[in-house]
């Protein structure tokens, strides 16, 4: 009926129109903010790094708590990674907080195989994203996001340089997670060492290709101390739970008998850099790195590698139906190959059986039949023996009732001569 | 910031006192129990961590990427509607026909066109972009005279749809989609008419609409009472669902905030972009012969709630509705039908995995 023309009169001259009061749309950043704390945010962090390095330790300490979790024993047979999800609360924001730590890493004889588990924890995060991303009835906004923000990569405080476990590791892993590489337990280092080997190990890392986090700083509010802090990569921290009294107040040391290291003080360790740079200035610049960068990466090449693609090779981009009509044909057509397939092998075992059971059958039935005869022959000789011995029975009886004729005659003719010549006839007769 | 220049405080905690949450700039240290939801574990902290510092990064990001925000204005010509968009954001965004010489032609068919601004105030940037429908309703026959708006809002979701799907994708992709749709009621003081009835029924099921009462300087204080009372009944009964949506409430301060808007649905409105002395004031509104109509006025009008609810306090939740719900049953509703013709992505990918799976 009434036709539609549709006229956009967008320009690339998106021209800015001056404002002639106030508005009131500069609330919109806290009314995105209000919404994002009614929601809640939620925060992975991956420990990855040898046993004993003092993982769970640290984290307490970022995070100003006790999770709970006893050390992990050396005699693991492989790497495995546990997660643990906790909920935090500050003032109002409410934070899920999940720390997966690594269980064994660096502890069997061959390590060859070291990084796979982490590398395929990692993924299956991503899968399960990328999943839930596709389905056709989605939430996605109220999706239990597990991806992995951040991975604090612990290095063992050899004062040397890093390890080849450590170089192989993070070269697997930082095309898919933000890398923050921290030197642990740092209080084994001193001053000295410890600058020759923040050296060593950035030069190490460029030298390997190796893409650690680097702090953002194209914001002109953090881009300075930013900045600073990436030149203090990787961070040197000790971790440590416990309060000493030191001057008039409660700290969190470790006490040696030769002094005692203060975590916080930054002349100590960069402990509070850490959690300056992780917690309070980049958390959110982490989760969107991951989501647009990381998360992105993995989701193109699974796409890809499942063969769906934007543009065919004559880069005229290929219409969703001719890549899903092609996609359902070559799907379809697999099914009925194996479909055939299944049916002759199961027609085959059919056959075999059939013709075991017709063999069985057939062993069945000669056995019956041989059985069958040799009882007839039984029976029949039983019969024979039967019909001779009544033959003998008859005989018997006609000899006895012929006998006792005899006798009664005798008896009634003569005396015992008649009888004594019976006898004898008799005995004679027997004999 | 804020989150940084507060001071580490360092636990005064008694050794062996565990449930503590201390804030910031309170001395004593309260016990609260924490209530976790089942399945997780939940954590008291010894002490101030700098968690909330994730709100001001993501207030600076944000400030940083800017918004958009795209409102279409529905209703007959005459109306006000170019109007009352100038009024709202306070700046000339909506051209509207006038000037000497020009002739207000009602056009044979019904057009749609949008209009793309960036307005700035207090350094949040903003994309705002109006569509307007000039001939809506003008013809003699008006059926089906809101396909064409069906369609412009099924457009938007379908282009934001392909580039969601596509395999390389933007990091940030532009949002085109309909956030709200202002629907202009003549002020008749009747009934809602059945072109209203017709038009929000079918456009309360794929778009935000928000229905005002257009040119109220027409109504006294009680029939605009009774003018409301009656559209709230006759949306009801016809079962149009206008913004806020009531089973969308999450929590009772949401339901208490909503019912308060909600019987306050249809806005009586009135636009305005002159000026006037009043009391020594300048305020905007409408000069006749029997006083001055103040558009930003409680008493006179309701401008400032319309203005409150789409901009001041609403315009995220505006978004997140449309992304959240009308977005998602698009989607929901596309991928089913290419279904039928071709399994989608999402089918496609997951019963080949389930396949590769399994053999």
């Amino acid at each position: 009926m009434a036709a539609a023309e549709i006229a956009r009169q967008v320009g690339e001259s998106c021209r800015t129109v001056p404002l002639s009061g106030h508005v009131g749309f500069d609330s919109l950043p806290d009314q995105l903010v209000n919404k994002s704390v009614n929601h809640g945010f939620c925060f992975n962090i991956l420990c990855v790094g040898e046993t004993g390095l003092g993982k769970s330790t640290l984290m307490d300490t970022l995070f100003n708590t006790k999770f709970e979790g006893e050390p992990a024993s050396h005699s693991q047979p492989g790497v495995q990674l546990k997660s643990s999800t906790y909920d935090l609360q500050e003032s109002n924001v409410n934070l899920k907080l999940t720390i997966v730590g690594t269980v064994g890493f660096g502890d069997q004889i061959n390590k060859e195989d070291s990084y796979k588990p982490i590398v395929e924890f990692i993924d299956a995060q991503f899968e399960a994203y990328l999943q839930e991303e596709l389905k056709i009835k989605r939430v996605l906004h109220n999706f239990h996001d597990a991806r992995i923000h951040a991975c604090l990569y612990f290095i063992a405080p050899t004062g040397h340089s890093l390890k080849s476990l450590d170089l192989v590791t993070m070269k697997k892993l930082d095309s898919k997670v933000n890398i923050i590489p921290i030197i642990a337990k740092s209080d084994a280092i001193s001053k000295s060492e410890l600058t020759k080997f923040k050296i060593k190990i950035t030069s190490e890392l460029v030298s390997n290709g190796v893409q650690i986090y680097q702090f953002p700083t194209d914001d002109e509010s953090v881009a300075e101390i930013n900045g600073t802090m990436n030149a203090h990569l990787p961070f040197a921290v000790i971790g440590s739970t416990e309060e000493l009294k030191i001057g008039n107040k409660m700290m969190k040391a470790r006490q040696y008998p030769w002094g005692t290291v203060q975590v916080e003080n930054e002349a100590h360790c960069d402990f509070v850099k850490l959690r300056e740079m992780l917690i309070r200035v980049n958390m959110e610049d982490l989760r969107e790195q991951t989501h647009t960068r990381h998360y992105e990466l993995y989701r193109r090449c699974k796409l890809e590698e499942m063969g769906f693609k934007d543009t065919d090779p004559d880069s005229k981009p290929f219409s969703l139906q001719e890549t899903y009509e092609a996609k359902r044909n070559e799907f379809l057509g697999e099914l009925q190959k194996k479909e055939e397939e299944m049916r002759q092998m199961f027609v085959q075992r059919v056959k075999e059986k059939e013709a075991e059971l017709k063999e069985a059958e057939k062993e069945l039935h000669e056995k019956f039949d041989r059985l069958k005869k040799l009882h007839q022959d039984e029976k029949k000789k039983l019969e024979d023996k039967k019909k001779s011995l009544d033959d003998e029975v008859n005989a018997f009886k006609q000899r006895k009732t012929a006998a006792e004729l005899l006798q009664s005659q005798a008896q009634q003719a003569g005396g015992s001569q008649t009888l004594k010549r019976e006898k004898e006839r008799k005995n004679s007769g027997f004999l | 910031m804020h989150g940084r220049e507060k001071t580490k405080e360092g636990s005064s905690l008694v050794p062996g006192c565990t449930s503590m949450e201390e804030k910031p700039g309170q001395p004593a240290p309260e016990e609260t129990p924490s209530n976790a939801p089942p399945g997780t574990v939940g954590r008291e902290l010894f002490g101030y961590v700098g968690i909330e510092a994730v709100l001001d990064q993501m207030r600076i990001k944000t400030m940083k990427t800017g918004f958009e925000f795209n409102i279409m204005v529905v209703g007959q010509s005459g109306l006000g509607k170019s109007t009352m968009v100038n009024t709202l954001f306070k700046s000339k965004v909506s051209r509207k026909p006038t000037g000497p010489g020009y002739e207000e032609r009602i056009p044979q068919t019904m057009q749609l066109q949008s209009v793309t601004h960036v307005i700035v105030e207090k350094g949040v940037k903003m994309k705002l972009t109006v569509t307007d429908t000039p001939g809506f309703g003008d013809q003699i026959n008006n059926e089906n005279c809101w396909d064409p708006i069906v369609k412009y809002i099924k457009e938007q979701y379908e282009k934001y749809l392909r580039e969601e799907i596509l395999i390389s994708r933007k990091r940030k992709i532009p949002d085109t989609r309909v956030h709200s749709c202002v629907y202009f009621v003549p002020p008749t003081g009747h009934w809602l008419r059945p072109l209203d009835l017709e038009f929000m029924r079918r456009l309360s099921k794929i778009v935000n609409v928000v229905p005002v009462i257009a040119k109220a300087d027409t109504l006294t204080l009680e029939e605009r009472a009774e003018f409301k009372q009656r559209i709230q009944e006759d949306l009801k009964a016809h079962g149009i669902n206008v913004y806020p949506q009531e089973d969308l409430d999450d929590d009772s301060d949401d339901r208490l905030l909503n019912k308060k808007i909600r019987d306050k649905i249809p806005f009586a409105v009135v636009g305005a972009d002159t000026e006037h002395q009043v009391n020594g004031k300048r305020v905007l509104g409408r000069r006749t012969k029997w006083g001055i109509i103040e558009v930003e006025n409680p008493a006179h009008c309701e401008f400032p709630l319309l203005r409150d609810l789409l901009i001041r306090s609403h315009l995220q939740d505006l978004k997140d509705v449309t992304h959240n719900v009308h977005y998602e049953s698009y989607r929901v509703q596309r991928l089913n039908e290419s279904n039928q013709l071709a399994p989608s992505p999402a089918a496609g990918l997951l019963g080949k995995h389930e396949m590769e799976s399994n053999l």
